[in-house]
């Protein structure tokens, strides 16, 4: 049955009389439909019913004094007394406390370091001689025992200083690593591009903790009599391998975004292979990843808190040592958790912040 | 491999072996990789063989068949400590795989909601997916899982006074809930169900030949489910509905009865997942936004309604971008799951440890843990595979 | 170019791989002791009375003092000590590997570690068993009470089969509750999560007085499951080393039998007695049978104190612990401390 269809044009709608500001920004965005109003209403009730509950624990009815029974008082909130009571031990663990400038001047001058990494204007060989004079530094002034320093035996190194030491530490230390690991796994030559892709394929497979494992239990079995080796030296080691791994795959994917021609090119113009690797497709490739290479950062910064499992006590670990073993302050664990939480959270959120600038920055030299 | 060489070559027509040459070159770096990582490797095998040698430490495979000798807090399948060994690491298997399948499944629903929310019209809950996905993923997995095993096991009420929800009991001992006892009844209610998804099935096809040829559309997503349902009530029906449940109840100490689900399987689940499901929230954003703008554009302009967008038009393109990143993270999840040794759930890294400490055979008992995820990695990672080339476009 | 670069800087890695790995002991123990100036050894991460830390560093306890009188009698000092605390799944490693030269972690001695592990047992110096700890709300009276309850334990401990025995030996049907850490086992106990934490008997009242918030809401029921004897163990394949962790231990327990204390070392130097003056190095020289000098006995007593004080220091009725000296009284006191004669 055949019917008509008369097409007419609707009477146009008035302008919207005010696109900006809040009203309109809450017409559109929260109140569009009943759908949508519906939603904010429910969302909002809930908010509503939460905020204030932990508001009210955390900030209003907390205390901060640093005294147990202040905090056993009924009505009290949250007790941030055990963070002005403990924070010395959570931050540095077991470091001896007279000296504990020494650890904050090295994490600071460590933490200056990442910065200026992190920073363009730096990016050239000098860098590479600050990370080393740095590093050198740093370890003079955690181990001590020169130059008047007293000594202090990695054992008792923990709380933050650790966490940043070892995650950057393995970071660099895996970066070459992880290049040869990715040049490795697209060479010609087939020993070498199996070597590679079994070791990246096997550190993958498994957790990180089962290389800790190995790294703290197992390795110094594979050693020659009487050789031993210090155990955050053997916890570095596990780290790196593993990060390497991970890495040479993010270097990798950069390399195989590289258009060929470069390649033929380089070689037309007679470069060897080094040198078309060195000068021409590894700056470009290592420039396009560097926002992954963040990313892995930021996951190795948090998968530190593992090597408390084998008893190393950075920043996780050293605040069960300050809280495990005192009667007083053990009921305030999760004020302690929340602590460190903010701790992890605003170093990982800043470096993820940048890590998207960055991402920008080489989307728009891409766009050129 | 490119050509190195400045002055002009005719091009060789054999493989040039000079020593200057680049397959000789080539064969030589190979060999001295093959030397120098065979050499490493034997040279810490020999030390390792030679310790143990010195040091009179007893090694090899063995142990698995004798008695474990110890007990295992919870396990899918009856395990005494006369059990061997092998037995105890098989329900270490079963304990890591119960948590990742569990978490990978709750995962990508909570994941791909939030990833979806992103788009919501709604500010709110724009706003609120987003500072899910920015706090969760930015603490570390182990502090969470050790934080919400200390809310478990700190505000909940003991196990004495257990907190009663209808059949359920909440309390440091963990979740009880009533379990259907198993009755032959069962058997047809589960026949019921494979019928109900077989009719469910040739409907589906039937519907997706109708709107071929007419146009009309039938429900291609609630239909389905309601005979499959319908098919498992009747199949229960006329098995003599079988509705016996083991109820839990409140003993001197402990909740008694029904089935139950530790703290710290809990613990693991709810971190494990509510960390994973940031990721997958952040895979599936970037999926949809890589589906090109006109794609939503002509569905509006086509008058398929947002629901209708996001299902037939986004979602399906999105999914290939997704798959790769989405296997990585379950593969990630089955790792992190070995953490759970930290707040006590026996999974196949604790067992292994209780071995590796009974019998001291570290060497053993770390490979069988770096085997065990090996495999499950391997394997995930060729199915994936296998499913991913399955849904990639077929390009004309 | 690269390439040359590279490989420098390969050799480079390799060289400070080499530097890092210094030998630890070039061949036997002593030796090697000797020359690096320093034990190394063993102890728990923390266990108020058996090995604990201080803020300071300043290590205390049984175990401790046991590595302090070893020093003290191989080197003439009992600050030549590296300590390296080890969890329960470390220490065995550390000490096969040669990482530590003597592990005294309130370590149990049994068959398989014997047998199996590379390790030699030395002597006892705390004799042990194992025992449950419940909160007295729970109004628990009797081990056998426990049927079908959550127990948390501690993983890679002779405890967790213990605990297994006994379930099983009377049909209690007890869920353990594993946990890696002992500050987390003891911390899910504390926290409610099980009804009762199991451990050795001076673990169970060291946990009790020191970390408990009120000691007086958790009991330590009276039976004993097992025998727990504690003791140092050393690596296989160094008997000479064996032998001298052995003596210094016997010869505490012997100072103690025939009077000869911290405080009056000197003095009893004069001392008419045979033994005394055996012990003490004045009359024969024992010391040189071990490899050590004469006054090695007298070093140790010097740091340490004899057995008995240090019982009473860090585990006795005057320490926090308030354990009682039981089993670990001398031989001629009742209880089962019978040193071999040094002579």
């Amino acid at each position: 049955m055949a019917e008509t269809i008369i097409f007419q044009s609707l009477p146009s709608r008035p302008a919207p009389t005010q696109t900006e500001g809040l009203v309109p920004w809450a017409k559109a965005n929260l109140f569009a439909n009943w759908q949508s109003t519906l939603t904010t209403l429910v969302v909002g009730a809930l908010l509503l019913y939460f905020i204030p509950q932990f508001v009210n624990w955390a900030i209003l009815t907390a205390t901060t004094v640093p005294n147990a029974e202040a905090c056993r008082t009924p009505g009290v909130g949250a007790c941030w007394g055990v963070i002005t009571e403990k924070y010395r031990l959570i931050i540095f663990g077991r470091y001896p406390l007279e000296v504990q400038w020494r650890p904050l001047v090295a994490t600071l001058l460590l933490l200056a370091l990442l910065v200026a990494s992190c920073t363009r204007a730096f990016w050239n060989k000098w860098l590479l001689v600050l990370w080393v004079v740095i590093i050198g530094t740093f370890f003079t002034l955690m181990y001590g025992n020169v130059l008047g320093l007293t000594k202090v035996t990695t054992d008792r190194w923990g709380g933050l200083p650790l966490t940043i030491m070892l995650s950057s530490l393995s970071m660099v230390m895996a970066f070459p690593l992880a290049i040869a690991v990715a040049l490795g796994r697209r060479s010609k030559l087939p020993a070498i591009r199996t070597f590679c892709t079994i070791y990246v394929e096997l550190i993958r497979g498994v957790p990180l903790i089962s290389v800790l494992f190995m790294a703290s239990f197992m390795f110094p079995l594979f050693m020659p009599q009487g050789v031993t080796i210090d155990v955050m030296i053997r916890v570095l080691a596990g780290l790196t391998l593993f990060a390497a791994a991970y890495m040479a795959e993010v270097v990798r994917g950069g390399l195989q975004a590289m258009p060929k021609g470069q390649a033929e090119a380089a070689a037309s113009l007679g470069l060897s292979y080094w040198q078309t690797q060195g000068r021409i497709i590894l700056p470009q490739a290592l420039a396009m990843v560097v926002p992954s290479i963040v990313n892995n950062f930021i996951g190795l910064f948090k998968d530190t808190s593992l090597v408390g499992i084998v008893s190393l006590y950075e920043l996780t670990g050293s605040l069960g040592l300050a809280l495990n073993g005192d009667a007083d302050w053990r009921p305030y664990k999760l004020e302690g958790y929340v602590f460190i939480t903010l701790i992890y959270f605003s170093f990982c959120f800043a470096m993820s912040r940048y890590s998207l600038w960055i991402e920008k920055q080489v989307n728009k030299s891409k766009l050129r | 491999m490119a050509e190195a060489k400045v002055a002009p070559r005719t091009p060789p027509t054999k493989r040039d072996w000079s020593w200057r040459s680049q397959a000789f070159r080539g064969l030589m770096y190979q060999i001295l990789a093959v030397v120098l990582i065979g050499g490493a490797v034997w040279f810490l095998a020999h030390n390792t063989a030679e310790n143990m040698r010195i040091r009179g430490i007893k090694s090899g495979f063995d142990f698995l068949t004798a008695p474990a000798g110890f007990d295992i807090g919870e396990s899918l399948f009856p395990f005494d400590s006369n059990n061997p060994y092998w037995k105890a690491f098989l329900i270490g298997i079963t304990n890591t795989l119960r948590v990742a399948i569990i978490g990978i499944i709750l995962t990508t629903i909570l994941g791909t909601m939030i990833g979806v929310g992103r788009f919501s019209r709604n500010g709110l809950v724009r706003g609120l997916c987003q500072a899910y996905v920015e706090f969760f993923r930015n603490v570390p997995v182990l502090l969470q899982l050790l934080m919400w095993y200390l809310l478990f096991t700190e505000l909940l009420p003991d196990i004495a006074d257990a907190k009663q929800v209808g059949g359920f009991f909440l309390s440091k001992g963990g979740l009880s809930f009533p379990e259907p006892v198993w009755a032959s009844g069962h058997v047809w209610a589960i026949g019921g169900l494979v019928v109900g998804l077989v009719a469910a099935w040739f409907y589906r096809r039937w519907a997706q030949g109708k709107f071929e040829a007419t146009g009309q559309l039938r429900s291609m997503v609630w239909a389905p489910i309601g005979v499959v349902v319908a098919f498992g009530i009747v199949g229960w029906l006329i098995g003599g509905a079988p509705s016996e449940f083991n109820l839990p109840k409140k003993g001197e100490f402990s909740v008694e009865g029904g089935g139950s689900l530790t703290p710290e399987f809990l613990a693991v689940l709810l971190g494990l997942t509510l960390y994973t499901a940031s990721f997958v929230a952040e895979v599936v954003r970037s999926g949809i936004s890589s589906v090109a703008r006109g794609q939503g554009e002509a569905s509006q302009a086509l008058g398929l309604s947002k629901n209708q967008e996001m299902q037939k038009v986004l979602l399906p393109q999105a999914l290939r971008v997704i798959i790769p990143p989405m296997t990585s993270q379950f593969l990630n999840l089955t790792k992190n799951s070995s953490l759970a040794v930290a707040i006590g759930y026996p999974d196949v890294v604790s067992i292994a440890n209780t071995a590796l400490n009974q019998t001291g055979r570290a060497v053993e008992c770390i490979a069988i843990i770096m085997l065990v995820y090996l495999t499950t990695s391997l394997s995930t990672s060729i199915f994936m595979g296998w499913y991913n080339a399955k849904s990639a476009i077929q390009e004309r | 170019m690269i390439n040359t670069r590279l490989k420098v800087a390969f050799s480079a890695m390799l060289a400070a791989t080499a530097l890092t790995a210094l030998p630890a002991h070039a061949g036997k123990t002593l030796d090697a002791i000797k020359a690096k100036g320093q034990i190394v050894c063993g102890v728990n991460t923390g266990l108020a009375g058996f090995s604990q830390a201080d803020a300071a560093g300043n290590w205390t306890g049984i175990d401790a003092d046991t590595c302090k009188a070893i020093a003290a009698a191989v080197l003439g000092d009992a600050t030549k000590i590296k300590w390296v605390p080890l969890n329960a799944q470390q220490r065995f490693a550390a000490l096969q590997s040669g990482e530590i030269d003597i592990l005294a972690r309130n370590t149990t001695f049994s068959l398989t570690r014997d047998a199996s592990l590379g390790l030699h047992q030395t002597a006892v110096t705390y004799y042990d068993g194992q025992g449950f700890m419940v909160t007295t709300k729970s109004k628990i009276k009797d081990a056998k009470q426990l049927k079908g309850q959550t127990v948390c334990v501690q993983s890679g401990t002779t405890t967790e089969k213990n605990l297994t025995d006994f379930s099983k030996a009377n049909g209690l049907g007890i869920k353990p509750v594993v946990f890696e850490k002992v500050e987390a086992a003891t911390g899910a106990y504390f926290a409610g999560r099980c009804i009762a934490y199991t451990t050795d008997a001076s673990g169970l009242a060291s946990v009790r007085n020191k970390e408990a918030k009120v000691p007086d809401d958790h009991v330590i029921l009276p039976q004993l499951i097992s025998k727990e004897p504690l003791g140092p163990m050393v690596r296989r394949g160094d008997d000479e080393w064996f032998a001298i962790v052995k003596w210094v231990i016997y010869g505490l327990l012997e100072a103690e039998e025939y009077g000869i204390t911290q405080a009056n070392v000197d003095q009893m130097k004069t001392s008419q007695d045979p033994v005394v003056q055996r012990i003490l190095g004045t009359t024969e020289d024992t010391g040189k049978l071990l490899g050590l000098d004469k006054e090695w006995m007298a070093k140790a007593l010097k740091a340490s104190g004899n057995y008995g004080e240090m019982f009473e220091r860090n585990v006795g009725p005057k320490s926090p612990l308030k354990l009682p000296r039981g089993a670990n009284n001398l031989w001629n006191k009742g209880g089962l401390m019978y040193a071999y004669p040094v002579r």
